[in-house]
């Protein structure tokens, strides 16, 4: 008889609600591989491993380490089993060393002394034995993103307070925040922990790196497992076909003349309330009909550039200019200077998720004229434009209340499509397109469908005449739109040069601040 | 045991969530009825008897609501917008000085105005008052973050403490025989009698018609739009342009001005002068109020008239069976804690 797999996923069916999440899905993890786990947004992947590690309880089948059945609905189980999780949000204290983090939940409330000792030396040879160098006093507030991924993947690893350290590794959506190079980086310690008999389950929705990292892929789609592949012989068309269940066409982009400078930064800084550099000297001009976009890793001052330019934050030093006039930092002005604002957490910022689709749909605009008089709001004209979205930019999931569906259950692309209409759409006496699009991270978890869409429209307003900038971590989408691109590190915008004269490892470089063309620099400066 | 969140709440869950809180409230205060040593469902038919069985229950059980419904309001309006307002007591009481300080002193006739002038004067003045007391936990929240549950409660027991002086002194009235009550209002801004041979007075009115406004302001109005949104998304309002913090100062003083109007009214209505025990914990109750109410205007219209039921039945209760009439209170109290179960269980589910 062969010995059982490493872990076992027995006709896995979870719903809630209405809604099927994992519907009779079963699978194998084998020692020394990495599996991926792929599929769009709601497609099951993270209902099928918060499963695994005890989150939820599945409404039937079962789950196998080792050829032991695991109790459900236990953590505690799990991480005993040698189940390790590694969240797409870290769970670090930041104020705490990096080895107090590995350390923190692993000894008994009781024992008069610390073992700290015995824990460095598991944590240093973890460290050593897969590649993923930290610090061990380092306070965690003080890494950078990638290490603090390290950290995670560490705390997942390290055999220290417990009978053994993971032995399955989950990795949810691991590269969304790394560069290029970090993410090589990780790549390669993966490729040491399937070396050393560990199994990966490695979740991700981009395709390339999927193809690049794993051994087997199983593709999921709508709570069902449509495919497990040989990552061997697979390729990217096949994958999304399998993914989306049609073929995906990639926005189409049509290339024009800039015309006049819409957005002008000159010298521009910006400090945050208790008077610490945000931004510092940044130079910028965006012309109409194009795509400017900026790159860099998350928490480099993209957030302050994007509250810049949607008019939530006003200048410390420097000067900006929109269609050659100083606005004040009131998100109302901008929107009536013809703003298109796309904010980074559509659920907490981009709509007030408690109240219906219609009036989210004017937020932004409820007391222009045409929605209010004398302080009433006109609720026959807001729900007549929020229609007029609805129909336009395609917006569903209102079949059962319609314009009264509270925003809280659309899906994070009906979402996306809605504030998108919002800022796009303008209002029924100033009707679209916008001067200038701010949109930040503006594809930020959607499926591949929605991201085409989102590309797809901010690519018809540029054509259209507006000037866009884009503010993105995702350097695929980077190079899909933009013509021009600059890459921001630490407060500091380097110069904007044409898409054509980048390539991966330049930006790459850049974003980790290693980069920075001097040279360039005082050319753009002259 | 976990609890999951529900894709989405139905209106049935909505409009099930205080009848299940009200009748959980009572499974669970019968149990300290028993331990009373009185027979349970004796009791509580006695309860509900006192509280709407008669006439005269339903009229007492109005005129206690009528305050309730005023400062259920201020809560009500003040939650919408997360002002997390717990000095409605303190902004009733400075309503009743207020009113009093208009329309009672200066020799027991009021300011040398004609009626039609001093009574509006004196409903102002207690509305400003109320505002005013409120104005500055809500300005230190957008200022500096300080905590207005902190400030707002606190503030009751310094307006309390500033009332027991003022009876003791500038306001006290010299013929009550040195008890400590301040002087009463001149008697042509009295409130008048809804009902003959009752105690319901046109406050009662007043306080309906605010509810159904407060309602409208809120559905149909852009400041109301604006204390939602502000309420329930303030990074995505402030997003959107909205003024957040004009907004939260709008609503304190609204809110203020309701719990200063409920003193107005008590003193006008009822009581005629100012007294240290003049409002057994109102300002407390339209918390509980609110809170039943879901935060809707018209809601609270009937949640002030359950709270008031059950004060006014727990006394006479307490009259034929050996159940202290405190039982009204603990009843208020446990209604709170199951209305918050009951609102959590609409949003969630528990798991096994």
């Amino acid at each position: 008889m062969p010995a059982p797999p490493l872990l076992r996923l027995n006709s896995i069916r979870k719903r809630f609600g209405s809604l099927l999440a994992n519907d009779d899905i079963s699978l194998d993890l084998q020692r020394g591989e990495v599996l991926a786990l792929l599929g769009e947004n709601g497609a099951g992947k993270s209902t099928l491993v918060s499963i695994l590690f005890g989150h939820y309880v599945a409404d039937a089948g079962t789950i196998e380490i080792d050829g032991q059945p695991l109790p459900p609905g236990r953590p505690s189980a799990a991480l005993a089993a040698g189940i390790g999780m590694v969240h797409q949000h870290f769970t670090l204290a930041d104020n705490l060393s990096v080895l107090d983090n590995v350390m923190l939940g692993t000894e008994p409330l009781w024992r008069p002394w610390s073992q700290r000792r015995a824990a460095r030396a598991a944590l240093l040879q973890t460290a050593q034995r897969f590649g993923l160098a930290v610090n061990p006093d380092a306070p965690v507030g003080s890494l950078s993103v990638g290490e603090r991924q390290r950290v995670e993947i560490l705390k997942a690893l390290v055999t220290f307070g417990r009978k053994q350290g993971a032995r399955i590794l989950i990795l949810d959506e691991p590269t969304a925040v790394l560069t290029p190079q970090e993410s090589e980086s990780l790549f390669a310690s993966l490729a040491q922990m399937v070396q050393a008999g560990l199994g990966v389950i490695f979740i991700s929705h981009k395709l390339d790196e999927v193809l690049r990292v794993s051994q087997r892929i199983a593709v999921l789609r709508s709570g069902r497992l449509m495919a497990v592949l040989p990552a061997a012989g697979a390729d990217k068309p096949m994958l999304a076909e399998a993914m989306v269940g049609r073929p995906v066409a990639a926005a189409i982009k049509h290339t024009r003349e800039p015309g006049a400078v819409v957005v002008e930064l000159g010298a521009a800084s910006v400090r945050d309330d208790a008077g610490r550099s945000l931004l510092a000297g940044l130079n910028l001009r965006l012309r109409a009909g194009e795509v400017l976009a900026v790159a860099g890793v998350a928490g480099n001052g993209q957030q302050a550039l994007a509250e810049l330019l949607c008019g939530e934050r006003a200048l410390h030093q420097g000067t900006l200019m929109v269609d050659g006039r100083a606005l004040p930092a009131r998100p109302r002005e901008w929107v009536r200077a013809g703003v298109a604002r796309i904010p980074e957490d559509r659920h907490a910022v981009g709509v007030v998720a408690d109240l219906p689709l219609w009036e989210n749909a004017v937020l932004e605009r409820y007391a222009a004229p045409a929605f209010a008089r004398h302080g009433l709001i006109d609720r026959r004209r807001a729900m007549a434009h929020a229609a007029d979205l609805v129909q336009r930019f395609d917006v569903r999931g209102t079949e059962s209340a319609g314009l009264q569906t509270p925003t809280r259950s659309l899906s994070g692309g009906n979402m996306q499509k809605l504030i998108l209409g919002r800022a796009l759409a303008g209002d029924p006496d100033h009707p679209g397109p916008p001067r200038l699009i701010v949109a930040n991270q503006p594809t930020w978890g959607l499926d591949i469908g929605a991201v085409a869409y989102v590309h797809q429209q901010l690519l018809d307003a540029c054509a259209a005449g507006a000037a866009v900038l884009l503010i993105s971590e995702d350097l695929d989408e980077i190079f899909a739109l933009a013509d021009r691109i600059a890459v921001m590190h630490q407060g500091r915008l380097g110069p904007a040069r044409a898409r054509a004269d980048w390539t991966l490892a330049a930006i790459g470089l850049a974003m980790s601040g290693s980069g920075v063309d001097h040279a360039a620099e005082v050319v753009d400066a002259a | 045991m976990r609890l999951e969140r529900r894709a989405q709440t139905s209106r049935r869950a909505l409009l099930l969530a205080p009848v299940g809180a009200v009748l959980l409230t009572l499974a669970l205060t019968s149990l300290l009825v028993a331990w009373a040593g009185a027979p349970i469902a004796r009791a509580y038919l006695l309860l509900i008897e006192g509280g709407f069985g008669s006439r005269f229950a339903i009229t007492e059980t109005l005129t206690r609501a009528t305050p309730l419904i005023l400062t259920g309001l201020s809560a009500a309006v003040a939650f919408r917008a997360r002002l997390y307002n717990i000095g409605a007591e303190g902004q009733l009481y400075a309503g009743a000085l207020a009113a009093v300080a208009v329309g009672g002193l200066h020799g027991g006739e009021g300011l040398a105005l004609s009626a039609w002038l001093l009574f509006p004067l004196m409903i102002a003045a207690a509305m400003l008052a109320g505002a005013l007391l409120l104005l500055g936990p809500a300005l230190l929240k957008s200022r500096f973050g300080v905590d207005e549950v902190v400030t707002t409660l606190l503030l009751n027991f310094i307006v309390l403490l500033a009332v027991s002086a003022l009876l003791d002194g500038a306001m006290k009235d010299p013929g009550a025989m040195g008890w400590p009550q301040s002087v009463a209002l001149k008697d042509e801004l009295q409130l008048s009698r809804l009902l003959s041979r009752s105690r319901v007075h046109t406050g009662l009115l007043a306080a309906l018609v605010l509810s159904v406004a407060l309602w409208a302001l809120l559905r149909f109005t852009t400041l109301g739009f604006e204390i939602r949104a502000v309420g329930s998304g303030p990074r995505a309002a402030a997003f959107a342009g909205m003024p957040v913090t004009a907004v939260g100062v709008k609503v304190a003083l609204l809110s203020g001005a309701l719990a200063g109007l409920a003193g107005a009214v008590e003193v006008a209505g009822r009581t005629g002068y100012v007294t240290l025990d003049m409002s057994p914990g109102y300002g407390m109750s339209g918390v509980v109020i609110a809170m039943l109410a879901m935060l809707n205007p018209l809601a609270v219209v009937a949640a002030a008239i359950f709270v008031a039921g059950m004060l006014v039945g727990a006394d006479s209760m307490s009259r034929a069976v050996a159940v202290p009439t405190y039982i009204a209170d603990v009843i208020v109290a446990i209604a709170l804690i199951c209305m918050l179960v009951a609102t959590l269980l609409t949003q969630y589910r528990i798991r096994r």
